[in-house]
């Protein structure tokens, strides 16, 4: 039962990203109200309000050719931010070993050969690229701020003074919080808040460093867990949005 | 008929790499000698590796009233005055030098508040002395030698077994053995030879000690001519596991009891109160309000309250009070006691005995926080070894040393816990300078070593060529059987008779085992070579039993429950006469210079802390 | 009423070898070495088996049980399924010595190339506990090997000349961390251990018995103790600007 969990993981992993490629295209039906797909934020250009520096840029091609063949490529919001997600879980240490094991048969499973002869680890390119985690990690905290403040804005409905819940409302703010157990649990924030040290009580500040280090470490240890959460719920959020949006169903209203 | 064999030439050879024997060759490697190591296993998996608990040093970093003193006195009381008290002196001195130097060697122990390796306390010491890491004491040693040693220039010999020493003229030269891998034979030529092999667990049936333990230091001193003493003084854990069979003898460390671990019968009662000797009776709790008090004061980390309970008793009167509870008939479905911490929090059993509640939950499907686990006495430690001067560990053989448990001397009739990893880096480190000093001043042996080495080799062989013989596991089962239940926990006149009646049948026996197949990493050989060794000290610990008609520390004999003021002055010590049979006989006790004698009677009269 | 079980144990040598078919009567409790122990007891004396403590404290019966590498110690029957015979085989990564006993001789090779404990010059020895628990869960180390035997970089692509193998990235870790070591290490770590190789795929941590995360805690750490030092642009920059001292050790 050994191709158990590779094949769960290659399913998931590939449902998600089918899933994540077609919704970004669509480049409609990701915003409702006060609430904002999470595939779409932060919003850089776009339709709708919640658009930070207004309508689709001019300089979008509207289409290009390539081997003679007209190609159209529709502007969506998502293009603009995907990148940052997606390099950020690309690089994540836990989901290198997911895709290196159920995608690569890198290994496939603990103790069982393999059909590769050859082997450089993450010595070389491009492997060798997964090292600047630690960047994507930087961006993808500036997305927590985002989302943290459309899961906030969800609760609004006319103005900032005007609260309100739907369901919507809930799932957006629940988005946030699961990105940021999976965000505030990563291998290399734990090395950059406090991990690099080799002592934790020298000074003041490292004394400091390491509570929150182990404030990291405690969520460190349930990463896998909280990749897998965060990954599936920012799928539904987009779901949610998008049928609300589309009008396939109402947003309960909880208050 | 001569097999071919390697030679190695070194100044000194250490034979052990447990504490001992790494840190003999460590020292004498430092002094500048050529040093080789042998060890039956893989280096790194020797016996120390199962202590637990800690190493006792008068480090004071916890209780500030500790000092070498104390340590000395606790360690002649422990051995119930019949320690080497020279032996006891340097180690108290010493350790907790020694144990600094493993920190600065690497080790990482556990700390106290201010940033000091933290001490917890253990059965006979009146302050809290153990350093400790968690309850892997025994790992973190071995592998700061093992790391410290390697990089140091020593040469290990891993997995070669010594099966003889080789002499020249009365000293030791070298030593003869065999790569248990391949079977290919080795000799190795010394200036000085450092015995670090541990002790004889193998001998009884129900033990916590590893197949290495064969007594193959004592063996091998024996026949060289040396004098072993006080071998009938064999410490029995009183906790080992009893159930499933297969691990049956495997430690359950002291730190249960010494964390609130409560014994009982199957009748539910607290027995140890029955069994508390009169004379320090006054030391423990009264009665089981008072033992609660105090295991409240322990999970609230404050100062004792009231006294400690019964079960902190010495091992050796834990370890007669559940075999007699057993005997009576009020034992355990699978004969012991139960003992009990599964009611204190989940998590504070969890976190103190880390490895006792996965040894329990994965061996045994004992869930040590919900049910009590099930514990009986388990063969330990051999208190008695090979003679050695205190000062260098040079034994009653020129050019031999000993250091460890294969020594004797220092622990008396009973050892305290903690006192044992101790020992192992106090007179590793003296032996290694001993040899290594020795090996200076020696020269190279003027005679031939062939025939020595012909008949060592012709020895070793000889188990494959018989076609008549008896095969080494029901050997060495019908031995431990004879150790188990001739001399065992309590012995009687006419019991020590009867296994020495049966050893002596057993000998020839074994004089002829046989093995099937061939030289290469063949454990059946390697059982019926070591089985000799295991057939000397079985013999020296039975008759030594019976030249010691009295019951003191670890040694209860049946038939005369009491002190005799007699034997309180003298060692049993055996040697191999001129006919290769084994003679006992007295030994004066070397006598306390005065100085000490007058700081153990000042410790002795100092007040204990305060009780409620 | 005693139970019967089939043991199928590799016997043979460097020169070939096959699996035997052993029936040992069970009892309650028992564990895959108590079974070898009773097939060199009955059947086969001469069955080579390393052991020492039995109590899953020195690491030395490790081998693959029913194809998965495991402390015959701290196997237990009832956990392998009843209905097909145990399988036990020697550790594949490592030279066979005889029947269940490889030549592990390489790690104490490996072991001997890494620099010791080197105390910073004038340390103080005072630390607190937070400082060392790193370093006391990797110092757990009962040096099984399974860990090594299990590693596909190891294992599937001998990789052995450049790469040291989770065992030695535990060792070197609790020398990196070390509040009183004084040698830069990650040179050694990067170049000559051959961190790059390893692509976290966790397998050690899966066999390791002593439940040391060794990729959490271990591997990933050192790695981004090498990214601070190789290969993070900002920092190489920084470095290559203000001096090498700057940003090699923080504080």
């Amino acid at each position: 039962m050994w191709w158990l969990e590779p094949l769960a993981v290659a399913l998931g992993l590939s449902a998600f990203g089918i899933y994540s490629f077609w919704a970004a295209l669509q480049g409609d039906h990701y915003a409702w109200g006060p609430y904002l797909s999470p595939f779409y934020s932060p919003e850089l250009f776009g339709n709708s309000s919640h658009a930070l520096f207004g309508p689709p840029p001019s300089w979008w091609p509207a289409a290009f050719s390539m081997f003679g063949v007209e190609l159209h490529i529709p502007f969506s919001p998502a293009f603009l931010i995907l990148w940052a997600p997606l390099g950020f879980r690309g690089t994540c240490y836990y989901y290198r070993k997911a895709y290196y094991r159920s995608f690569f048969q890198n290994p496939t499973a603990c103790a069982v050969g393999k059909p590769w002869k050859s082997y450089c680890g993450e010595t070389a390119f491009p492997l060798i690229l997964q090292n600047i985690h630690r960047y994507f990690l930087y961006v993808a905290i500036v997305f927590i701020a985002f989302l943290t403040y459309d899961g906030l804005k969800a609760f609004t409905r006319e103005g900032p003074k005007d609260y309100v819940a739907g369901l919507g409302s809930v799932v957006l703010l629940l988005n946030a919080f699961f990105l940021a157990m999976y965000t505030f649990g990563c291998h290399s924030l734990r090395h950059l808040v406090g991990g690099h040290l080799d002592s934790f009580s020298d000074s003041a500040s490292s004394c400091t460093r390491h509570k929150i280090w182990s404030g990291v470490t405690c969520l460190n240890e349930r990463h896998m867990m909280w990749a897998w959460i965060s990954l599936f719920w920012v799928g539904f959020s987009d779901v949610y949005v998008r049928l609300v949006s589309m009008g396939r169903i109402a947003d309960l209203r909880i208050f | 008929m001569p097999d071919k064999y390697e030679t190695h030439d070194c100044d000194v050879l250490v034979i052990g790499a447990g504490g001992a024997g790494l840190r003999a060759a460590i020292e004498s490697s430092a002094m500048g000698a050529k040093t080789a190591l042998v060890c039956k296993s893989l280096l790194g998996k020797a016996h120390t590796v199962m202590a637990e608990g800690g190493i006792a040093a008068a480090l004071a970093n916890v209780d500030e009233e500790d000092d070498w003193r104390v340590h000395f006195h606790d360690t002649m009381a422990g051995g119930k005055m019949l320690n080497n008290w020279r032996m006891a002196e340097l180690h108290a001195k010493e350790a907790p030098e020694r144990v600094l130097e493993l920190e600065r060697w690497g080790a990482v122990f556990d700390r106290t508040r201010d940033g000091r390796i933290l001490q917890r306390a253990f059965g006979g010491h009146r302050h809290k002395r153990l350093s400790h890491v968690g309850d892997r004491t025994g790992l973190e040693m071995i592998r700061t030698l093992q790391d410290k040693g390697v990089h140091q220039g020593i040469d290990v010999y891993m997995e070669c077994t010594i099966t003889r020493l080789l002499m020249d003229g009365g000293r030791v030269v070298g030593a003869f053995g065999y790569w248990r891998e391949s079977g290919r034979f080795v000799v190795f030529r010394s200036k000085a030879t450092v015995l670090a092999t541990g002790g004889f667990g193998k001998a009884y049936p129900v033990t916590s000690n590893s197949w290495e333990y064969t007594g193959d230091g004592h063996g091998l001193a024996y026949r060289a001519g040396a004098e072993l003493i006080d071998m009938e003084f064999v410490q029995f854990h009183p906790t080992g596991m009893v159930w499933p069979p297969g691990v049956k003898g495997l430690l359950v460390t002291e730190a249960v009891r010494g964390e609130g671990g409560i014994l009982r019968n199957s009748k539910g009662e607290r027995f140890m109160f029955k069994y508390l000797p009169e004379a320090n009776r006054k030391d423990f709790a009264a009665d089981e309000a008072e033992a609660t008090r105090w295991v409240e004061s322990v999970l609230a980390d404050s100062k004792p309250d009231g006294r400690r309970p019964p079960e902190l008793s010495t091992r050796d009167n834990v370890a007669r009070a559940i075999y007699t509870e057993v005997k009576e008939g009020r034992g355990s479905p699978h004969g012991g006691a139960f003992l009990d911490i599964s009611y204190q929090p989940a998590d504070r059993v969890k976190k103190k005995l880390p490895s006792m509640y996965h040894q329990f939950l994965e061996l045994a499907d004992v869930d040590i926080t919900k049910v009590p686990m099930e514990v009986g006495p388990t063969c330990h430690y051999a208190m008695g070894g090979v003679r050695v001067d205190a000062d260098t560990c040079v034994t009653t053989v020129p050019g031999l040393f000993a250091a460890g448990e294969v020594a004797g001397g220092m622990h008396g009739s009973n050892r305290l816990g903690g006192n044992s990893l101790s020992d192992l880096i106090v007179f590793g480190c003296r032996a290694g300078r001993g040899a290594a000093e020795s090996a200076k001043t020696a020269s190279r042996p003027t005679g031939s070593l062939d025939r020595q080495i012909d008949e060592a080799a012709a020895e070793v062989n000889a188990p494959f060529g018989r076609t008549t013989g008896e095969h080494p596991y029901a050997l060495h089962s019908e031995l431990q059987e004879i150790m188990g239940s001739c001399v065992g926990i309590f012995r009687t006149e006419s019991d020590l008779k009867e296994g020495i009646r049966r050893l002596e049948a057993l000998g020839p026996k074994v004089r002829n085992v046989r093995v099937e197949g061939s030289r290469m990493y063949n454990p059946g050989w390697h059982l019926a070579l070591d089985l000799g060794n295991l057939m000397v000290i079985s013999e020296a610990i039975a008759r030594s039993a019976l030249a010691r008609p009295e019951s003191r520390g670890a040694h209860s004999r049946l038939d005369h429950p009491n002190y005799d003021p007699h034997f309180a002055t003298v060692n049993n010590c055996v040697k191999q006469n001129d006919t290769g049979g084994m003679t006992v006989r007295e030994t004066p006790l070397p006598k306390m210079s005065d100085e000490l004698r007058k700081v153990y009677d000042e410790v002795e009269a100092m007040s204990l802390p305060a009780k409620a | 009423m005693a139970e019967t079980r089939e043991f199928q144990v590799f016997r043979g040598d460097r020169s070939g070898g096959k699996m035997e078919t052993y029936p040992v009567e069970v009892t309650p409790g028992m564990v895959v070495l108590d079974a070898m122990h009773r097939i060199q007891a009955t059947a086969a004396p001469d069955m080579a088996v390393r052991w020492n403590c039995k109590a899953a404290k020195c690491g030395s019966c490790s081998a693959e049980v029913n194809g998965k590498p495991k402390l015959m110690c701290k196997t237990r029957l009832d956990a392998l399924p009843a209905d097909r015979p145990v399988e036990v085989r020697p550790l594949r990564t490592f030279p066979l010595i005889r029947d269940l006993v490889t030549d592990v001789s390489w790690n104490y090779e490996v072991n001997k190339k890494i620099p010791p404990f080197t105390p910073k010059p004038g340390a103080v020895w005072r630390w607190k506990q937070e400082d060392v628990d790193r370093v006391q869960e990797f110092r757990k180390c009962i040096e099984c090997f399974l860990c090594q035997t299990v590693c596909h970089v190891l294992r599937d692509h001998q990789k052995q000349p450049v790469f040291n193998g989770p065992r030695f990235f535990v060792r070197l870790a609790s020398l990196e961390m070390h509040p009183m070591d004084g040698l830069d290490r990650l040179e050694q770590i990067k170049e000559k251990s051959g961190l790059g190789y390893c692509n976290i795929t966790k397998c050690c941590t899966e066999v390791c018995p002593e439940d040391i995360r060794i990729t959490d805690n271990a591997i990933i750490p050192l790695k981004e103790r090498v990214v601070d030092r190789f290969y993070d642009p900002i920092r190489v920059l920084f470095r290559k600007i203000f001096g090498s001292a700057s940003l090699t050790k923080p504080e």
